[in-house]
């Protein structure tokens, strides 16, 4: 984990990772066949060696992998992230647009996990072998064995289709309406998916306090509250839970990558204008730099979430924070 | 001064069902505590001090139950009061000390939160006026630079301070009783000496009552006014230290006091695993007793009777009582 006692060096790692992750996946990228030029001829319906030729050498792509690496990440260190060859526009505004959908998607479901999750382990921690408990769990399991966009079809199926409460795809409506409903509408269309991302995790993160919150509730500073007269709400939720948070909020931190990698997923099926499905579409489409870009902002995001989640975790356990001095 | 005991224990009947079957925790233990004195409650790992000191304060862990008997505080049964009544009293009325220093402050809060707790529950302080008083408190029980201390983490302290702390928190709220369960186990013999000390100089202030639970009858020679001694669940032995210890009736207390030759603090703590010199074996598991008394498979004095029949509670003069058979005869004879 980063250390945030030194922010010059916490910075100079970051730089340093992400200088990393351009490189390999610059690399990486090399490795795959297929080229984006004969992708473009192709949709094209063909053209002659010439044009090719031409387009090879507007793009960059006549140079040699060295080259393209150095002129690449020179420009990347400026904030140019290169031009979709799709899009026609600039990679870092095509992300820009994006972004927002992914983050909200993301969060919101991270959001519906760890609250959910953790309410449910609290709650079976309290009685565990409770009806509640057992049901949850159950369910919760479901959730975590089923692939991502079988949860999400059977959601729509049921939701859209069957008993059509939620709109089928999409952030918004055709005509978005204005002003505050622009952002029920938005609200409406997040829910499937949000649960859909959520669902994968809320049996980990239930499981998780589950375990955590037993473990914490057999201690002996538990029976030192109740000695002090505090009613059972405050026992559990004051001096419990905020023992029990702890690992939640590590794993918190731990699963930030895996949410960007479901998020694609979802995306895809809900038709949710994110970065996820800009890179599912780019991939089918060779359109290299917005690949890049996507990893690159990705990456930065997962660094990101990191240090947050570093800095969550000194604020509930002093035992780490005092480490620091 | 009010002739009635602050706290009376009669009877209690205290038994766990362990998912198999129900066995006895504790049987028929009765003793009293008056106003502003100290009670030591000592016996061998196991016999069920601790069980004791929990039921009293109504926090009996899971799966255990009080049977029969009474626990009568101010001469108000606790056991015939709601939960919630006798939540009431816990921390404010009476409070308990554990045994554990390391781990019964809760690490996530700051000492200073965790004295407050109890003045902001029961005496409904607002936070600077609980941020004052565990300030006072911090002071009372001499951790130094209390104006400090009171922002620090458990895992800041020591084992001794954390002890203190334990303490401050207990007598926050001037509580009437204070039950000490083994204070001093986990420390070493100077830090025992200043706890205990300080418990003294804190008791002629507030004027609460002390159960001290120790292995320790040294601890009891110098602390205590009166003595329990537990054998087995049973209460083998009851009255005033100065009789007990010159003049100890029943064998199993001849036999702790065998091990503790000068009645001086620390002098042998008697820790789990070690066994009685004199007093050969061990206590028996729950369940594992014997028909007669409990003691009578350890027993120097024991005859056929000893082992057939469990001994009644003999009155030895004004104060003294004693669970033994040889005494019963000897009282006829
Ligand atoms: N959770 C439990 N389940 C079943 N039996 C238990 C449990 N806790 C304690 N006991 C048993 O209850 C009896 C009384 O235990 P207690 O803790 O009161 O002993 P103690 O006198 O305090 O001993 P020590 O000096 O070791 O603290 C012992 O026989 C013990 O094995
Ligand atoms: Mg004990």
């Amino acid at each position: 984990m980063t250390n945030l006692k030194q922010p010059l060096v916490f910075l100079a790692q970051s730089v340093g990772l992400a200088l990393a992750v351009v490189v390999l996946n610059f690399l990486l990228i090399q490795l795959a066949p297929g080229d984006p030029v004969s992708v473009i001829v192709g949709e094209m319906g063909g053209a002659s060696e010439e044009v090719i030729a031409q387009m090879r050498a507007a793009y960059g792509l006549d140079k040699s992998v060295l080259e393209q690496l150095l002129i690449y990440v020179s420009k990347v260190a400026v904030g140019d992230l290169g031009y979709s060859y799709y899009h026609n526009s600039p990679v870092l505004q095509l992300i820009m647009q994006r972004l927002p959908a992914t983050v909200l998607l993301a969060l919101s479901a991270l959001t519906l996990a760890v609250v959910l999750g953790t309410l449910v382990g609290v709650l079976s921690a309290r009685k565990p072998h409770g009806l509640l408990s057992s049901f949850v769990t159950v369910v919760s399991l479901i959730g975590y064995a089923a692939p991502v966009f079988w949860t999400g079809l059977m959601l729509l199926l049921l939701f859209s289709a069957i008993w059509p409460i939620f709109p089928t795809s999409g952030m918004v409506q055709m005509r978005a309406p204005k002003g505050f409903m622009y952002y029920v509408d938005v609200a409406h269309h997040l829910v499937l998916p949000a649960v859909t991302l959520a669902s994968i995790y809320i049996a980990s993160y239930s499981r998780l306090s589950r375990t955590s919150m037993i473990d914490v509730l057999s201690q002996d500073y538990i029976r030192t509250a109740r000695a002090k007269g505090l009613p059972e709400g405050k026992v559990v939720y004051k001096h419990g839970l905020r023992n029990g948070l702890i690992p939640v909020v590590t794993m918190v931190g731990l699963q930030f990558g895996q949410l960007f990698a479901g998020a694609t997923l979802v995306e895809t099926v809900f038709n949710w204008p994110g970065l996820g499905r800009l890179a599912f579409e780019s991939i089918l489409r060779r359109d290299y730099p917005t690949i890049l870009g996507i990893l690159l902002m990705t990456s930065i995001l997962v660094m990101v979430a990191n240090a947050l989640t570093d800095l969550a975790y000194r604020l509930v356990d002093p035992r780490i924070r005092s480490k620091r001095a | 001064m009010s002739t009635a005991p602050l706290l009376e224990v009669t009877d209690l009947v205290v038994e766990v069902d362990n998912g198999k079957r129900i066995l006895p925790v504790l049987d028929g233990v009765t003793f009293s505590v008056d106003a502003g004195r100290t009670l030591g409650l000592v016996g061998e790992s196991g016999c069920g001090k601790s069980m004791t000191a929990l039921a009293i304060m109504g926090l009996l862990p899971q799966g255990f139950r009080v049977k029969s008997g009474d626990i009568k505080l101010d001469g108000k049964s606790l056991l015939s009061m709601g939960p919630d009544a006798l939540r009431k009293l816990r921390g404010s009325v009476m409070s308990m000390v554990f045994q554990e220093p390391m781990t019964s402050l809760n690490p996530v809060f700051t000492v200073g939160d965790q004295i407050g707790e109890a003045l902001r529950l029961h005496e409904h302080l607002n936070a600077a006026d609980a941020r004052t008083r565990a300030i006072e408190m911090l002071r009372a029980v001499q951790i130094p630079a209390p104006e400090e201390r009171v922002d620090n983490y458990p895992h800041q302290l020591s084992g001794g301070m954390r002890q203190r702390v334990m303490i401050a928190m207990a007598l926050a709220c001037r509580p009437r009783l204070l039950i000490c369960d083994e204070p001093t186990t986990a420390l070493d013999v100077t830090v025992q000496a200043q706890i205990f000390s300080l418990l003294e100089t804190l008791q002629k202030e507030m004027g609460t009552s002390i159960i001290l639970i120790t292995h320790d009858l040294g601890a009891v020679a110098e602390m205590a006014d009166d003595v329990a001694v537990l054998y087995a669940g049973k209460r083998a032995e009851a009255g005033p230290v100065a009789t007990i210890l010159d003049n100890p009736s029943h064998p199993y207390t001849r036999g702790l006091m065998s091990c503790t030759p000068r009645l001086r603090l620390g002098s042998a703590a008697l820790t789990p695993g070690h066994t009685l010199a004199e007093v050969r074996g061990m206590v028996p598991p729950l369940g594992q007793f014997e028909a007669g008394c409990r003691f009578s498979p350890r027993c120097p004095m024991a005859d056929a009777h000893c082992h057939a029949a469990p001994p009644p509670d003999v009155h030895l003069g004004a104060s003294q009582t004693v669970l033994c058979w040889k005494v019963t005869q000897e009282q006829a004879a």
